[in-house]
């Protein structure tokens, strides 16, 4: 199959139907409802189920019913639904129940903008839980980390968040679904199931979902000790740009890091440019921050929100060795690419 | 020697971790006896909530999972939409049910998902320590409503079997009560036949069970008892709201 | 090569439409393409912009911050973007809408009659094609041939009748620029 055109929207929903998704639970919501409308008309034809709930809280939950039935399921939102989510990925989590969250950022309250925006990165529920949430930085990456989504979340029996900025959701671009990441093996099978205790050998009757043996403290300690570094270890992303040679180095996610390589283009004999680009916001890649070299006295961290939410994990990577500067929305606009550039020029002068 | 009684089958066996005096343990033993009768213990899934209703869960011989406050009916429909032919319920609490999760049950009600709900109704919110519930009747004393329930600061209390038989999708609505042999006799048949609903696929089922809490009423097991007769039945009236054929 | 596009009406007028069709058949020529939307919360009569761009290389932001074709249907369009054009860049202005004049020397400015046409044609819902086609005509990005086949391609069925007719309209763009470059 060729490249086609598609909106990101449309493209992560059938990259999840093509991943064998299985069942979707959602709500309309701003920049994200063509997911739910894609559903809505794909999963039906393709012997799946679309069913539109009352509201995030309880799309979410059905998801959670869904998982424990051993459904590949998912579900996506915007900021304003997530936080209403939120409880229950926490609940699926500590129960390890896997489950694909799709989240396309947008700016404010509900009765706030729609533009795009990157508002969410800090986002988490109650329980000290952590789960690997993908930052797509074009179409065919969203539809790629979407369609793996669903064997790491199997995987790892833990929920995948993608977090997309609106942008993401809302342009169209090219998409080969041919060049899908291959299929995981030897996933673990859904002996937890719930069909019914006849459906179990021994009739067995299913209660906790934990691993045989363990309470929710135990699983807590078995993910905290054992689980999450195993994820850390295998399932880290991150591109790294020439930061070996640079003067200063960006550090973004998503179309903020789009906007950086036209930057970097722009400003080629004039500045040294390298680039950190996590694609993983959890695991985030700390260690990609030890590749940068010596000449390097900066780093920049455009981000599509006013204060900056992933440069705090950007200081933690840097340990104190460079300053790192944030760049962002203005009082009246989002981040631009010439926002960047201005920002990186300031940098650059105050050095020298 | 013939047996008369024994415990039902679809229980697990676990002691009951109930208050002395509180009629969960005849409600879950109601439920547990139903599905013996329907013989369905094998392709059932319990949906707990939080709350003592939760305690469910632990003594139930079937599959079971625990749903986040009141989203147990959203639960369900993820789970009964995966196994349309297994039989699946809710078991909540008025505080589950009738506060935080009225939008889910009204919401299942109105798809007419096919499960089933028994929902207890002991006028409090039981394992938190005795807080005003929806349900709790006007001049009723709680943790949270010291001086007494007054309907002109928070409402009277809400009717949910009258509520959710308006709704087409509800194909099921019969509120019940286990204060006496005799109630819990059609207790017991309220809600066999709210399972029977599911099978048949007819709709959404929902027995409302008046049920006592002894402990956070300040009474003894038989006052209370007493009191749902007294003061709960006139308010909450028993009989079906809605039956199938 | 890196054309970047940014088409502006009021919402209902199409700007997105054909920025699509600029975008479906860049794609299919093997080009690389992106297609942006920003338009208000309304449905209709809002202001409405997408940004296409068409390059032979992989393209970074999809954003744009200069143009080298500015389409611009309306009056409030044409003063919000009339600025974006790079140097040497293409205005395209709907001159049936809009009354004023562009008064940059340093880019190419072309004023199209589209809704004059349009109800020349019979199909005044179809100011947007008029436009697209003096857009073929100056960029020669995509060809006329490859934006008929689209046509074709979108307008089956029952909607088939309506394919010819757009074609005209695209077609009598596609004239109007031709004649005055």
């Amino acid at each position: 199959m060729a490249k086609v055109l598609m909106k990101g929207n449309e493209a992560m929903a059938e990259a999840a139907i093509q991943a064998g998704c299985q069942a979707f639970f959602g709500y309309p919501i701003t920049p994200q409802s063509e997911i739910p409308e894609y559903f809505a008309r794909e999963l039906p034809k393709r012997g799946g189920l679309f069913l539109q709930a009352e509201s995030e809280l309880a799309a979410m939950n059905m998801v959670m019913g869904a998982s424990a039935s051993g459904a590949r399921v998912m579900t996506s939102t915007s900021g304003p639904g997530y936080c209403l989510k939120l409880e229950t990925l926490a609940a699926m989590t500590l129960t390890r129940l896997p489950a694909v969250v799709v989240v396309v950022m947008r700016s404010g309250p509900a009765f706030g903008t729609m533009k795009a925006a990157q508002e969410d990165y800090r986002m988490n529920g109650n329980g000290g839980y952590k789960v690997v949430t993908f930052a797509p930085s074009n179409l065919q990456e969203a539809a790629e980390m979407v369609y793996e989504a669903f064997d790491i979340a199997d995987q790892y029996r833990n929920p995948v968040v993608v977090m997309a900025d609106g942008m993401i959701g809302q342009m169209m671009e090219g998409v080969d679904y041919d060049k899908m990441p291959p299929k995981r093996t030897a996933l673990p099978p859904k002996t937890w199931a719930l069909h019914g205790r006849g459906a179990r050998a021994g009739k067995k009757p299913q209660l906790l979902f934990l691993p045989d043996g363990m309470g929710h403290y135990g699983a807590k300690h078995y993910c905290e000790t054992q689980l999450y570094p195993e994820i850390i270890r295998n399932e880290t992303r991150v591109e790294i740009t020439d930061v070996e040679d640079a003067d200063i180095v960006l550090a973004a996610y998503g179309t903020a890091a789009r906007m950086c390589k036209n930057v970097i283009r722009e400003l080629q004999g004039t500045v040294r440019l390298g680039m950190i680009r996590p694609k993983t916001l959890w695991p985030f890649p700390y260690e990609a921050f030890e590749q940068i070299g010596p000449k390097c006295k900066a780093i920049v961290v455009p981000e599509i929100n006013i204060i900056g939410q992933m440069i705090d994990d950007v200081r933690i990577a840097s340990a104190g060795r460079w300053p790192a500067h944030h760049v962002g929305d203005s009082q009246n606009d989002f981040l631009t690419p010439n926002r960047i550039r201005d920002k990186v020029l300031a940098v650059w002068e105050g050095l020298q | 020697m013939a047996i008369v009684y024994e415990r039902p089958k679809s229980l697990n066996g676990a002691p009951f971790t109930y208050c002395p005096g509180c009629t969960h343990g005849i409600i879950t033993q109601q439920v547990a006896a139903a599905i013996d009768e329907l013989g369905i213990v094998d392709d059932t899934i319990c949906v707990g909530c939080v709350g003592c209703g939760g305690y469910i869960a632990w003594f139930m011989d079937t599959d079971a999972i625990y749903s986040l406050h009141g989203r147990a009916p959203a639960n369900a429909t993820g789970i009964k939409r995966m196994n349309p032919d297994k039989v699946v319920f809710t078991y909540q609490g008025d505080g589950d049910l009738a506060s935080i999760g009225t939008a889910e049950i009204v919401q299942a009600a109105h798809r007419g998902e096919k499960i089933t709900t028994i929902f207890v109704n002991n006028a409090t919110y039981g394992m938190t320590g005795g807080q005003m519930a929806p349900t709790t009747l006007v001049g009723q004393k709680t943790t949270t409503s010291p001086y007494g329930r007054d309907a002109a600061h928070c409402g009277k209390p809400i009717r949910m079997c009258e509520l959710l038989s308006t709704i087409d999708g509800a194909a099921f609505i019969q509120r019940v009560a286990v204060n006496t042999p005799g109630n819990v006799r059609k207790a017991r048949a309220a809600i066999k036949r709210a399972f029977q609903c599911q099978i048949e696929g007819k709709g959404f089922a929902l027995v409302e069970v008046l049920s006592a809490c002894p402990t956070n009423w300040g009474k003894t097991p038989a006052a209370a008892l007493d009191w749902i007769a007294s003061d709960m039945i006139p308010y909450y009236p028993l009989g079906n709201f809605k039956d199938f054929q | 090569m890196i054309q970047r596009i940014l088409i502006a009406g009021q919402g209902g007028q199409g700007a997105l439409r054909i920025g699509q069709m600029i975008a479906y058949t860049a794609i299919q020529k093997g080009l690389e393409t992106t297609w942006l939307p920003s338009y208000g919360a309304e449905m209709r009569g809002g202001t409405a912009n997408c940004s296409v761009i068409v390059s032979d290389e992989e393209i970074a932001c999809p954003m744009l911050t200069e143009a080298d074709y500015c389409l611009v249907m309306n009056t409030p369009s044409f003063r919000k973007f009339k600025d974006m054009v790079v140097p040497g860049g293409m205005l395209v202005i709907n001159s049936s809408m809009i009354a004023e004049k562009s008064d940059r020397q340093d880019i190419r400015t072309l004023y199209v009659p589209a809704d004059a046409i349009a109800d020349e044609v019979g199909n005044k819902r179809g100011v947007n094609m008029v436009m697209l086609g003096a857009y073929l005509a100056l960029a020669g990005t995509v060809s006329l041939e490859a934006i008929y086949a689209y046509i074709d391609y979108s307008f089956q069925g029952r909607k088939a009748a309506f394919a010819e007719p757009n074609k005209e309209l695209v077609k009598r763009g596609y004239d109007c620029a031709r004649e005055c470059v």
